[in-house]
């Protein structure tokens, strides 16, 4: 699972992605930021403010519900500031 | 070519970078953006324009990576038979770029990098989301 972060995220991680291989049981959004959260202490520093996030899979925009599949392509980042 | 397409109202809209804010003096903005996904967006933007607001033709450009105060960040322009309806696109154009395309832009004041926050007044002005 390939895990992409933008903006400020990116900085306090100092990655812009990482390869990860999460449990079985990591079966939607929600449930991997948590398990993303003990990777670190910069990695607990973002996902703290999970409020602030959003997130998308295979370049869809998606909410914290959704499931995730051990190949997709995910991205967390803050809301867009764009024009 | 104008006579030919029936095109009564041409729309231009140029985001310009600002030269500082409440915080200072601008050196420069950096955009960053999700290499595929933006592309995706701005093509579904442009199909939803052509076809909501019968444009005979749209123009889209959004600039990513360092860019200094006075130069332009976005272009949208919109080509109607009536001004109205070129109007209407080129804001809803710029408005959804604001808030549905993967862009970030960093502030670099006085050696600091700020995050730009989105405005909640802009994300309320586009309700769809493709």
């Amino acid at each position: 699972m390939k895990i992409i972060y933008f903006s400020w995220l990116k900085e306090i991680l100092g990655i812009s992605e990482e390869n990860i291989k999460p449990p079985k049981e990591i079966k939607n959004i929600n449930l991997l930021m948590k398990w993303l959260e003990k990777r670190s202490i910069k990695h607990k520093k973002v996902f703290l403010k999970s409020k602030s996030i959003r997130c998308s899979i295979n370049q869809q925009i998606v909410n914290k519900n959704s499931k995730i599949k051990q190949n997709d392509e995910i991205a967390f980042f803050p809301p867009f500031t764009g024009g | 070519m104008l006579i030919k397409k029936g095109i009564g109202a041409v729309v231009n809209f140029t985001g310009i970078a600002r030269p500082a804010n409440n915080s200072g003096n601008i050196e420069h903005l950096e955009i960053e953006h999700y290499a595929g996904m933006t592309e995706k967006k701005i093509k579904e933007v442009e199909k939803y324009a052509l076809k909501k607001w019968l444009l005979n033709t749209c123009i889209i450009i959004h600039r990513y990576g360092k860019i200094k105060p006075g130069e332009n960040i976005v272009y949208v322009g919109t080509a109607a038979k009536h001004r109205k309806n070129a109007f209407k696109a080129c804001e809803y154009i710029i408005d959804y770029l604001k808030v549905r395309a993967p862009f970030w832009k960093i502030e670099k004041i006085k050696n600091k990098k700020i995050f730009v926050k989105s405005k909640k007044e802009d994300e309320k002005k586009i309700k769809k989301s493709f």
